[in-house]
Order: structure tokens, then sequence, then C-alpha cells
């Protein structure tokens, strides 16, 4: 006899899934967040130097799929012996793509603020450090919160991807209680409705921000 | 420990790759096209269009910008079918991938024609140009230009995305990569190999509708 699987047990399962989405969206964007601002501050200070590693990493991670970053982050880890879970291979190349796009935004912010600022505040004998954090980063970071925010909604749903190398997050759960229930419809239309869930309250929350931020300078 | 990477096993199945790159790109010059036609004539609505019509356009947009594209395109093609639409791998990847591009595009469309001042709708009104002239030769023009870079960005993000229709066995790029580290067991180097190609068309790509935009599209 085939089990009777009820919405109800459906919908449990999936947000347990949910909560590893989560978990995994939180490792990307905040190891993203971290390894995009030693980029950021390697690139503003010393431009002549790490200007071109700086794009030749953003253009590889922008100009490639995901998709292929995970696949190679999975099956080059293992080629070179090293046996992991499938948590480090997924937030690998989450943390890395997510890097390069946050350093990306926040170089605009950065550029944004004008060279006088910089010199203005290596006129009073700040160093590098203390002109980035007492004159140009409090200014930046005003721009590029919006942005930050709303990229985040791009880190959630590429954690979508994951399943593709086996993590059981929200998507994988959809594909496995699809397969067992044999409802699909009823089941990817709830996965695809938490994950608005998820991020539509972000995405307006960075659209206040925007519109604010945005007031402010008006 | 040395690890042998053969590059050439993965080449000899050059035919292969060569379809996956045939189908990739047909998948997004529809989406372009289909893509573009359809937002343009949704962020018609939203901005100018009746109000019944704008908030289902809407709920389009942010229901289809907040949800992953993989979960859209096994809602089409594993979920539909319970409802008794099926769908060939083809069609429902060209299905998601028009409907995903569609919705950003709307969203950057309608920016660009809300930046367009006032005063040159009435100017023209006032020439005596139908509303459809209006949008066509006043309105659109200029907005599709101050939205190019934007649009163009995410027409390279929708290629890159349907990687993920490989997922359901659709020949592009990501499959045959798939294919070829089955048969070839040199796995790494079939997906650095099809991740290479992947960004040559990214670059080749962003070149092409960059050259095209002020020549085909909002024409100088």
């Amino acid at each position: 006899m085939m089990p009777q699987f009820s919405y109800w047990d459906i919908l449990r399962n999936l947000i347990y899934a949910g909560e590893l989405t989560v978990m995994l969206s939180l490792i990307a964007f905040i190891g993203g967040g971290i390894v995009g601002m030693v980029l950021l501050l390697a690139r503003v200070w010393r431009p002549q130097v790490f200007g071109s590693v700086f794009n030749i990493y953003v253009q590889l991670f922008q100009g490639t799929p995901l998709l292929m970053q995970l696949f190679l982050s999975y099956f080059g880890l293992r080629l070179f012996g090293i046996e992991v879970s499938v948590w480090v291979s997924a937030g690998l190349a989450l943390t890395l793509y997510t890097s390069a796009f946050l350093a990306e935004i926040w170089r605009g912010c950065v550029a944004s603020i004008p060279k006088g600022q910089w010199e203005a505040g290596a006129s009073l004998a700040l160093s590098f450090g203390e002109q980035m954090r007492y004159v140009v980063a409090p200014q930046a970071m005003r721009i590029a919160i919006p942005p930050t925010v709303g990229f985040l909604v791009q880190v959630i749903k590429g954690t979508a991807l994951a399943s593709v190398i086996g993590f059981a997050e929200l998507t994988r759960a959809g594909n496995m209680i699809a397969n067992v229930t044999y409802q699909p419809f009823t089941v990817f239309a709830t996965v695809g409705l938490l994950y608005f869930c998820l991020c539509y309250p972000i995405s307006l929350t960075a659209r206040y921000l925007e519109r604010k931020t945005n007031a402010v300078r008006r | 420990m040395t690890v042998q990477l053969d590059f050439l096993a993965v080449l000899h199945y050059w035919p292969m790759l060569l379809t996956g790159v045939a189908w990739t790109l047909a998948l997004t010059v529809l989406a372009i096209v289909v893509g573009l036609a359809l937002s343009v004539t949704f962020a018609w609505v939203r901005v100018e269009g009746p109000r019944w019509a704008a908030i289902p356009v809407a709920a389009y947009v942010e229901l289809l910008r907040n949800t992953p594209f993989i979960v859209q395109l096994y809602f089409i093609f594993f979920g539909l079918p319970e409802l008794g639409l099926r769908l060939s791998p083809v069609l429902a990847s060209a299905i998601a991938l028009v409907l995903n591009l569609g919705a950003y595009s709307t969203e950057i469309i309608r920016a660009g024609l809300s930046a367009t001042p006032k005063g040159q709708t009435e100017a023209a009104l006032s020439l005596a140009l139908t509303r459809y002239q209006v949008f066509t030769r006043v309105v659109l023009p200029p907005a599709m230009q101050k939205v190019w870079p934007s649009l163009v960005s995410q027409i390279i993000i929708v290629m890159l995305g349907s990687a993920v229709c490989g997922q359901i066995a659709t020949e592009e790029l990501n499959y045959a990569a798939n294919v070829i580290s089955a048969n070839t067991f040199h796995t790494f180097e079939s997906y650095i190999i099809a991740t290479v190609i992947y960004l040559a068309l990214a670059i080749l790509i962003r070149r092409l509708l960059n050259w095209a935009g002020p020549r085909l599209i909002f024409g100088g």
C-alpha cells in the first residue's frame, strides 16, 4: 500500500530543509563578506598591485555559472584527495561567489566617495587605515547597505543550486519529497512559496533602505 | 600526491561540446527576443497600463524575482505534468528562461520608462502623434538606451543560469560536460573546459550586445 502524505507532512519537511537553506545562506553571506572585504581593502590600498588581480577574480566569478563553480569545488576538492562534506564544497563555492559580487558592489561605493575626502584625510596625517576607517568607510557604508541587503536575496537563491551536488537544502528536499509523494505540483509550488517568504521581505527591506538613502542624498 | 589532468580526452568530444554551445546560445537568443518583447509590454503595462493589468504583472515580477531559477524550472518541468501539461526539456527550459528574464527586465525597463520626463510625452502628443507612436518612438528608445547596460548584465546572468537546464536533460553546455565526464571519468577537466567556454561566451555576448544595442535596439 502506498503511504499517504498530508500537506502538513510535506510542509513540515520542507520547512525543516529550509532551515539548512538559511544556514548555508548565512555561511556564504558572512564568509563572502569577509573575503570580499579583504579583496576590496587590498584593491583600494594598492591599486597598481592588486587592481588586475581583483578585476580577474571578479570577472571569473561573475562570468561563469555558479553551478559550474559548485561542480568544480565539489569535484576539485575530491580530485586533490580532500574528502570533505558537502557543507564545505557548497560553502566554499558560495562564499567565493558571494565575495566577488560583494567586493564589486563595495568597490563601486568606495569609488563614489570623492577623492578630496582621501586627500583631506592624508593632509591630516591619517594613515591609509585611518583614512579608510574614519573618513571613507562611514560614508561608503551608507550607500553600500541597500545593494548589500539586496544581494542577500541572490545568495539565498544561489543556495538552491547546492541541491545539484547533493546538499539537502530546500530544493533538494523538494525533489525527494516530490518523488515520494507523487505530488510534484504541490511540492514545487510550496518550495517556491517558501523561497518567496524568505526573499521577499529582504527585497522590500533593500528597496526601503534604498529609498531612504536616496532621500538623504537629495 | 600528483594529480594527472587530461584535457585532451575531454576535447576529443568536441562535437558534443559544440552542440552544447549551440543549445546554450539558441536558448539565450530565444530568451532575449521573447523575454525582451514580453518585458517591454509588461513594463508599459506597469507604467501606463490599466490598474487591473498592472497588479498581476507586478505580482509576476515579484514572484519570479524572489524565487530561484532552478525551482521555477522544476515547477514547470516536474510540476505542470501533474495538471496534464507535459513539456519537453527544451520547451520547459525555454519557457523558464523567457519568464525569468522577462521578470527581471520588466523591472529594469520600467525604471527606464519612469525616468523619461513627462514633458517629452506631452510634446509628442501635441504634435498629433498617436499614443502608440509616442511610446515606440519617443519614450522607449531613450529608456532602452539608459538601461541597456543593466539589461546586458541581466542577459549574461540568464545565459549563465541556463546551465541549470542541463539538470532536466536539455542538451546545453552543462549537460554536454555531464555526459563527457560520465564517458571519460575526467570529471574535473570536463567542468573546467565547460566553465572556460561559459566565460568566453559571457565575454563574447557582452561585447556583441554592447555593439548591437545602439545600432539595432535604440538606433542612432
